[in-house]
């Protein structure tokens, strides 16, 4: 069940449109941040409030890139992986992480720690490769410099 | 030089205040309307200013606007939408805008709105962009708190109000038609046009989608007329425009500059040249929907009227540089990977079209290439041009790829005739995976 706070932030998200349906995305993203991901019980809840079927939001949520519809780990990584931060070696870069922490692009760690996705060009071009891990943005990472970076998600 | 749209943006990355945006002169404009500019008067001053959208199309701002509704009769609500979405590879002029000025896209999207009198605006900003949500939230609050948005303003009867929507993440929802579909909470297909948004759109009712940095320019606009904004260029389109280059350069970065500054002087002057060891070889001038350009192209300005169609269009103005250490048929499978990946699905030949594309292209990286490859891959640059797909991001998609089939046409060849990639060992690049 929605908590009581769930459910005030999703009324606030209403406010903005004028009807339920489209604060959909908003829904999502907002109970996606206190839960991790969203799960079909998820889906249900949310579905529920914004008067729609669960299968309607369902088409909306894997739309999506930013909505998790499968548990992801503490923190996600969004490695960039177009075309500014391939002629800088984002692709080195995601070696290095495979090899320190055994993950490949749309995995998690074992420890549930993080999980790592590939990202469409993050507007970092100009100090590329550009990462982003949870809401913070990294720019000139090499493979040296990422054990250092990624350390600080625990 | 002026440079209006940044001149005042903090070099160590802090935000704006409002205090600060209102003692530069911010929504200074807002009196003019209440002293009687009406929302036609408006609307002229754009229209002559020669505004061309900044969102890769360069659509006249002015012309766009003539076609909403006006009147006590027209439908009601009507709104105005700022397109922050920029997920175009290469591009990042939004955010810096964003960014650096918040309050300056407030007072734009407030000024649109009186013109097409339109009384609600979200913002559609892509949800990568936590730091500029996190300084438009405020911004908002604080024109809210002033009351710039939510009163009404003196004199006018006008009442705005403005929502931040931050996106779920696909590139396709930068296309203003996707865009309506995701604001209204629906998957980010593209509609069928006409009926276009300026009189259906959100809701069924008239919409503006504006790019970003576009309507940065409105107030400056109204605040120093329109000669004014067109001798800020030394072309017939008006005003400055944020170049920016990526890739192997000495110095990375953007810059404001009169709209028709040419590659070459963003390349040499601003970036510092080519970075040490490599060679320059070709340029996407403005994000990667657009086509290659080399060096006999370097000389021409950049602008919206000056790029003979033949050889391209100036797209966001965010240059991605090609070197000479960089395969170029590894170069352009990046690029339509990223459209593969993000196509929406919808049409059959944009879906089915550019995975195929993606997959010829890795064969000659891989070495399994053939002459019959090379044609295939000519031909789908005829089967997914303008016309034949229900939106532009599949015609935007072999605009690298037709070019590069032209300029680079010996590299396609190499690959054949040597069974593999000429750069695979000489450059730093790991092979790459479809
Ligand atoms: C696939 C695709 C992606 C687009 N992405 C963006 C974008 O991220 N930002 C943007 O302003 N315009 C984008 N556009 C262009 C918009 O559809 C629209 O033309 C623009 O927002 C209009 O604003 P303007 O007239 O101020 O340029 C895109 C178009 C297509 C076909
Ligand atoms: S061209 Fe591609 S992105 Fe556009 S509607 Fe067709 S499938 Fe969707
Ligand atoms: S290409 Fe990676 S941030 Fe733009």
């Amino acid at each position: 069940m929605l908590s009581e706070i769930e459910r005030r932030e999703l009324e606030d998200a209403v406010k903005h449109y004028p009807d339920k349906r489209g604060a959909a995305i908003d829904a999502l993203l907002t109970i996606q941040r206190r839960r991790g991901w969203i799960s079909d019980d998820t889906l249900f809840e949310i579905a529920q409030f914004l008067e729609i079927t669960a299968e309607d939001l369902d088409s909306v949520a894997t739309f999506y890139n930013l909505v998790f519809r499968k548990p992801v780990g503490r923190h996600v990584a969004f490695m960039c992986d177009s075309i500014s931060c391939w002629i800088k070696g984002c692709e080195q870069v995601q070696e290095q992480i495979k090899k320190l922490y055994d993950v490949d692009l749309g995995q998690t760690t074992s420890d549930g720690r993080l999980t790592v996705l590939p990202i469409a060009c993050l507007g970092q071009c100009e100090r590329a490769p550009a990462l982003l891990i949870d809401q913070d943005v990294y720019g000139n990472v090499t493979p040296e410099k990422i054990e250092q970076i990624v350390e600080k998600y625990k | 030089m002026e440079r209006p749209l940044t001149q005042h943006i903090h070099p160590d990355g802090t935000t704006r205040t409002l205090r600060e945006y209102v003692k530069t002169g911010g929504y200074r404009c807002l009196q003019r309307l209440s002293s009687g500019l009406a929302p036609k008067d408006l609307q002229r001053l754009v229209t002559d200013a020669g505004l061309r959208g900044r969102g890769g199309g360069g659509f006249l701002t002015g012309t766009k606007w003539s076609f909403v509704p006006m009147g006590a009769d027209a439908p009601k609500p009507k709104y105005i939408v700022a397109n922050g979405d920029e997920m175009e590879p290469g591009t990042f002029k939004d955010r810096v805008l964003m960014e650096g000025d918040p309050h300056g896209l407030v007072e734009g999207m407030i000024l649109a709105g009186y013109a097409i009198d339109a009384e609600v605006g979200y913002i559609f900003l892509r949800g990568e962009y936590h730091l500029s949500a996190q300084r438009l939230t405020e911004a908002i609050a604080e024109a809210y708190a002033a009351g710039y948005l939510g009163t009404p303003l003196p004199g006018t009867g006008f009442r705005f109000d403005l929502h931040l929507h931050a996106s779920a993440g696909r590139y396709i929802c930068g296309e203003e038609t996707a865009l309506i579909n995701a604001l209204e909470g629906k998957r980010a297909v593209p509609r069928a046009k006409p009926p276009f948004p300026q009189t259906v759109g959100l809701w069924g009712k008239p919409t503006v989608v504006q790019n970003v940095e576009t309507l940065y320019n409105i107030p400056h606009i109204v605040n120093q007329g329109s000669d004014w904004y067109h001798r800020l260029s030394r072309t017939q389109d008006g005003g400055t425009k944020i170049y920016g280059i990526s890739g192997r350069v000495a110095n990375p970065g953007w810059w404001e500059l009169p709209l028709g500054t040419t590659a070459r002087e963003v390349l040499e002057q601003h970036a510092g040249g080519m970075a040490d060891g490599v060679c320059f070889r070709g340029l996407l001038p403005g994000g990667i929907s657009t086509a290659f350009m080399t060096e006999e192209h370097l000389d021409l300005p950049l602008d919206f009227s000056s790029i003979p169609p033949e050889i391209g269009r100036l797209g966001t103005a965010t240059m991605i540089v090609l070197d000479d250490h960089t395969c170029p048929v590894g170069f352009v499978l990046n690029l339509e990977k990223f459209f593969a990946r993000e196509s929406c699905g919808w049409c059959t030949p944009c879906r089915e079209g550019l995975p195929w594309v993606a997959k010829l292209l890795m064969s000659f990286e891989e070495g399994r290439a053939t002459s019959e490859d090379l044609s295939l891959l000519k031909m789908h640059t005829k089967w997914l041009a303008p016309g034949h797909t229900f939106c532009g991001l599949a015609p935007g998609a072999m605009a690298p790829l037709q070019s590069a089939l032209k300029y680079f046409h010996d590299d396609f060849e190499r690959h054949i005739s040597t069974r593999g990639c000429p750069w695979s060992k000489k450059s730093s690049q790991q092979k790459v995976l479809v």
